[in-house]
């Protein structure tokens, strides 16, 4: 109960009321993140709460796979905690610690990445570090790849763990835009000539905020200022040139800009309606998965920017009142595993980019990973290695309020 | 044959302070006391009042006597005193025998007997499993009386119970009633508009103004 | 120990959500200990009042609170000054339950893919009629000034107040007063609008409050169909909860209190108009015997209500459409192929969810049902008139959701429960109670006295006369209570999300979920499933009185 702070006459009066009878009996085991056996014995029988993103059905199913294997061999059952917004997970927290729940967290595992990460560490939320001291950390060669140990900029400090890529891409419907622009720049002025044919997600979606960043990034030449904490200086030294863009943007997008789509997804139906010709997703397989399964015609193509795109790594993290630690890892490692990676990048289950380093690996391990994909609407390895770093976390929710507070009452 | 009594003893009641009726009488057993007036005398609160309904906005005292006890302190379903409504409210769900059983006292003996007799008495052998919509309104009415006299009751209050039968069937109905009641032993108590009633019932008339 | 239902009943509904919207508000002002601030400030609410577009929001959220309302309550009034006694009515009372029990998400999903641009509609009459190759680039759904969600509120709410209305018109025996009035020479519509009118609506004035709250501040329904820049205020409210940026938490709880002002003033602002209306309707009426308008409100009333089936019945299809659907390009007004593979996607997924709606729309509404039977009926053997605290029943349908769920959080973390089952179940049985009431108290008030009278003078004791005789009379109106209670506990999105931490999760849940990143077809797939089930419950409120009574004729419509 120490952990309660009775400082206040409200908590005090529940305190009174409603919490005599209940204390948490369980004296949380000890955990000894260097020791991976007895970690593995700790966890038989637990349950890991998993909050991931639960919008797409190829993900979802990847997880029960996932929860299958883990059930066999580890003994640990994993639930996947469909979340529409990883803000809404982070808002659970808070609110658990609203209530001074420092043990019982209903959250054992998180995929986060960017602001929420930010957010999270910088209020102590989070458990660690033990990521680096998992056995299949090493297969990420985080010393060739430093994406691997930095979260938007940010230090993981191992709080989180690796689990997938993802790049920005464009594509675009060849039936009716055959020469797709290659710039930022060249999308205004294609744009001008075609009004309605483009638009992109409402920031704070964050496939519309990462667009905002690809913008910025772009016009101000990769600005230095944008991979350090924001400031007001920069802030406005920086994107004054992009708010000039997007007013010229935004009354030749769909709907002369009067309406923006809430997702990716919706960015996508506009896409197989033949609403527009140009759109942006954020993974890199999503038109190739979605053209196999009827929902964007077959002339759709992907392709990333001429000057490259932003890619950027997600993670796995451990709330820091997680009731079940050790089983948590347990799932964070086997997720990192060759054989889940493999799977996960296999385009008939996820459909993701692997996080595993697969040049450092040996023949047969590397065979485990489907080849490289030769589909038209994919975008080929030599675009994609066209990459761009994260501006610093500080930046997203900077961007997101400016646009808000311009646009968003038009 | 049941032959109890009943004895109203300064029975008063008022509606926000103004007296409806009063009333002091006594009703012998298979005797029946007609009680008539125009709309809003007070007779049908009268029966209410008797059967234990009566609605607290009403003030009421005097005291209701069944073989010289007073049941006024006791709940309706306690008071032994049947009541005949204008409608014959047989339960709609309930089949003929199924509303006489209800009426049956958890203890009694061979029921079904004493419903199949009971049924043959009144004209309707073997409509024990009807379903008590497709009965016409005299038929109705003396399933209601038969469901009345199978629950024992100590008096009777009628209340306008021919009114929505036509002339014809008034007069059969009628009979048959007043005759099944005087065989039975029973105070009653009849509130009717109807003079024909009054007459029929052969008692004494009191008129409530 | 039933004198105690009803006050048990009304505490365990207003207790959490008043103490849930106290709590959810303290950091209006500044109070948050858990980020470290427990001084008292209004900082909130000047950020509040710089956000950009706030007044467009609230003005939003102000029309579609006052007009959906008078919009829907307009047409459900012309409607039965039209057609009752017509066969179109008959037809329209039978669908008018299975229609309020047509979830809104699912709705406005349907309703969105029916209008837009490239939607059901303008496929069929593409490119045949329109000549349009690509879909046209005009702006209906998510429009600006919000009509697109004035217009879905209206479709969902007018089977709930012409519900409404019917459950409370026979007390007036509207055919009486109706008969009278024609026999002074008044037209059938006219008559009723003047003779009828008046009196229904204080009987229907309570759930038209419920409309206007639930108009007001529905998240849902906007996020599909509402405008995006900016959004209604409940939205952004939402939004600023769910930020990573915990300051925002400051900024959202200012503007749930802000939300709950606006309901308020909606509220208010109805309650001047009922003023003015009742002043009209009064010139009206002692204008005496004009029968001018009749034509119109005839014809008005008449063809909204099929309109609205139309519109309904056009929703369902889309959504059915694209759950079977291949590919389908605009302007196909089918599509190229029909397949199964959607629902062959979904079957595993849709097992668990499936099986938690069901126990907690079951449970729910069963334990909503034994209260109100226990509240009503203690309300008839004390045989008072209505109880004035019964309005506090209403109270989770008067406050808006969002502004106290945060806050019983909170209060459920204090009490160190962990999500699970039982809180899920509590939390829908604060939705659904008043509905179960709404829906049943008029028949069982209204059953008539002396048949328990009967019971009594045949010696029946009250519990018998409860099992044998009330019980089964109220079968068929319990039965409709059930349904509806179902529906409502099957339809909720944000108690089950918030109360189950997302470790419950229901048809509906999966549903929204699906919405930020599925395709439309695997999204139609679980909203037919998830307005497939309250038919099912409403084909058993009507299939099982219907059997039970086969040989009761006196049972069937006596109500």
């Amino acid at each position: 109960m120490a952990h309660l702070r009775p400082s206040t006459p409200l908590i005090r009066i529940f305190l009174l009321f409603v919490l005599l009878p209940h204390s948490s009996l369980t004296t949380a085991q000890a955990i000894d993140v260097a020791d991976w056996s007895a970690l593995e014995q700790q966890a038989r029988g637990q349950t890991v709460y998993f909050n991931a993103w639960g919008g797409e059905p190829r993900i979802n199913s990847y997880l029960n796979w996932v929860a299958q294997t883990l059930e066999q061999r580890f003994n640990i059952t994993l639930q996947h905690v469909k979340v529409a917004d990883t803000g809404e997970t982070v808002s659970k927290i808070v609110a658990e610690r609203t209530a001074g729940n420092d043990t019982n967290g209903s959250i054992d595992l998180l995929w986060i990445n960017g602001e929420n990460f930010a957010a999270l560490k910088q209020n102590k939320l989070l458990f660690g570090p033990w990521a680096e001291e998992q056995p299949n950390f090493s297969l990420v060669n985080a010393n060739r790849f430093p994406e691997m140990r930095e979260d938007f900029t940010v230090p993981t400090d191992g709080l989180e763990s690796p689990w997938t890529r993802s790049q920005l891409v464009f594509y675009h419907d060849s039936q009716w835009l055959a020469e797709p622009p290659q710039t930022i720049a060249a999308i205004l002025d294609w744009s001008t000539f075609n009004p309605g044919e483009f638009t992109y997600p409402r920031p704070p979606a964050f496939l519309g905020s990462t667009f905002l960043k690809q913008a910025v990034l772009e016009i101000s030449n990769n600005d230095p200022a944008l991979f350090a904490p924001v400031t007001d200086d920069q802030f406005q030294r920086v994107t004054t040139e992009l708010w000039d863009y997007l007013d010229a943007l935004h009354p030749t997008l769909l709907r002369a800009g009067r309406y923006f789509p809430n997702s990716a997804a919706e960015l996508r139906r506009l896409m197989g309606d033949g609403e527009i010709s140009l759109a942006l997703a954020f993974n890199p397989n999503e038109a190739l998965l979605s053209v196999r399964t009827g929902e964007l015609p077959d002339s759709v193509r992907t392709y990333v920017l001429q000057g490259g795109t932003i890619g950027n790594v997600s993670f796995l993290a451990i709330p820091y009142n997680a009731q079940h630690k050790a089983a948590a890892m347990i799932t964070a490692n086997f997720l990192l595993s060759i054989e889940a990676q493999a799977r996960a990048s296999n385009p008939n289950h996820m459909g993701s980019t692997t996080v595993i380093s697969i040049e450092d690996l040996d023949v047969s391990a590397r065979q485990q990973f489907e080849p490289v994909s030769t589909d038209l609407a994919a975008a080929s390895p030599d675009e994609l290695s066209r990459k761009l770093q994260e501006p610093h976390p500080s930046w997203t929710p900077a961007l997101e309020r400016a646009w808000i507070q311009r646009y968003s009452a038009r | 044959m049941s032959n109890s009594d009943l004895e109203l003893k300064d029975v008063s009641i008022s509606l926000g302070g103004k007296q409806l009726l009063e009333i002091n009488c006594s009703v012998g057993p298979g005797e029946i006391l007609t009680v008539m007036g125009p709309s809003g005398s007070g007779k049908s609160s009268l029966l209410v009042y008797i059967a234990g309904f009566l609605a607290p906005v009403f003030e009421s005292s005097g005291s209701v006597l069944v073989n010289g006890a007073d049941v006024c302190s006791l709940a309706a379903e306690r008071r032994h005193i049947g009541l005949l409504f204008q409608d014959p409210l047989l339960f709609p769900h309930l089949s003929v025998a199924g509303n006489l059983r209800f009426a049956l006292q958890s203890n009694a003996k061979q029921k079904n007997q004493a419903i199949s007799e009971g049924l043959n008495d009144i004209g309707l052998a073997g409509f024990d499993d009807r379903d008590p919509s497709t009965l016409s309104g005299g038929q109705a009415s003396r399933v209601a009386l038969l469901r009345l006299l199978l629950s024992a009751p100590n008096a009777v209050l009628l209340d306008e119970p021919f009114s929505k039968l036509d002339t014809q069937l008034r007069e059969e109905t009628r009979t048959l009633v007043f005759d099944k009641l005087r065989a039975s032993g029973l105070p009653t108590i009849l509130v009717t508009h109807d003079q024909a009633d009054a007459e029929q019932a052969g008692g004494e008339i009191r008129t409530l103004l | 120990m039933l004198r105690w239902a009803g006050h048990s009943l009304i505490f365990l509904l207003a207790a959490p959500i008043l103490l849930g919207t106290l709590i959810a508000s303290l950091p209006a002002f500044g109070y948050f200990p858990p980020l470290g601030s427990s001084d008292f400030s209004l900082e909130a609410w000047r950020e509040l009042f710089e956000v950009p577009g706030l007044t467009r929001s609230v003005l939003i959220s102000l029309i579609s609170g006052v007009l959906t309302p008078l919009i829907s309550l307009a047409l459900v009034f012309l409607y039965l000054a039209s057609a009752t006694g017509s066969k179109l009515d008959l037809w329209i009372r039978r669908l008018v339950s299975p229609l309020l029990s047509f979830p809104h998400a699912a709705a406005a999903f349907g309703l969105a893919f029916l209008i837009a641009p490239s939607g059901l509609l303008s496929r069929v009459i593409s490119p045949g009629l329109t000549g349009w190759e690509r879909p046209p680039d005009i702006l209906i759904v998510n429009d600006t000034w919000g009509l697109t969600l004035l217009f879905g509120l209206i479709v969902k709410e007018v089977p709930f107040l012409l519900l409404m209305s019917l459950a409370a018109l026979p007390q007036l025996q509207p055919r009486h007063r109706i008969e009278v009035a024609r026999t002074l020479g008044y037209r059938p519509t006219i008559a009723w609008l003047k003779v009828i009118a008046p009196s229904l609506y204080p009987l229907v004035r309570l759930p038209v409050i419920v409309v206007i709250v639930f108009a007001s501040a529905t998240v849902d329904v906007a996020l599909i169909l509402g405008p995006t820049l900016p959004p209604t205020l409940s939205v952004r409210v939402l939004s600023w909860f769910n930020d990573p940026d915990l300051n925002l938490r400051f900024l959202a709880a200012a503007g749930s209190l802000l939300q709950l002002g606006v309901s308020l003033i909606a509220v208010a602002i109805w309650l001047a108009l009922e003023k003015f209306v009742g002043l009209l309707w009064r010139f009206w009426l002692a204008a005496g015997n004009l029968n001018t308008g009749e034509g119109l409100a005839f014809a008005i009333g008449r063809s909204a209500m099929p309109l609205v089936l139309v519109v309904i019945a056009g929703s369902i299809l889309a959504l059915l459409a694209n759950a079977f659907a291949g590919p389908w390009r605009y302007p196909s007004a089918l599509p190229s192929s029909w397949t199964i593979q959607h629902w062959a996607n979904s079957l595993s997924d849709l097992s668990t969810p499936l099986f938690n709606t069901v126990l907690i729309s079951v449970s729910s509404t069963l334990l909503a049902l034994l209260l109100v039977v226990a509240t009503l009926e203690s309300e008839r053997q004390s045989s008072k008139s209505k109880s004035t605290a019964l309005w506090l029943l209403y109270l989770p349908l008067l406050i808006p959701q969002i502004v106290f769920l945060f806050g019983i959080i909170v209060l459920t973390e204090f009490v160190g429960w962990q999500a699970n089952l039982s809180l899920v179940i509590f939390g829908h049985l604060l939705f659904v109670l008043p509905y179960v009431f709404l829906s049943l108290s008029e028949a069982y008030r209204q059953l008539d006295p002396r048949w328990t009278q009967v019971a009594s003078t045949l010696g029946a004791s009250q519990l018998k006369s409860f099992w044998r005789i009330r019980i089964p009379l109220l079968l068929a109106p319990c039965l409709t209570a059930v349904a509806i209670g179902m529906a409502i506990s099957i339809s909720l999105f944000l108690p089950t999300q918030l109360l189950g931490a997302g470790r419950i999760t229901t048809i509906t849940s999966e549903a929204v979920a699906l919405t930020s990143g599925a395709s439309r077809n695997l999204i139609s797939v679980w909203a037919v499933v998830q307005l497939s089930l309250p038919i099912l419950g409403f084909m058993m409120a009507l299939l099982i009185p219907k059997f039970v009574w086969r040989n009761r004729s006196g049972m069937i419509d006596t109500r």
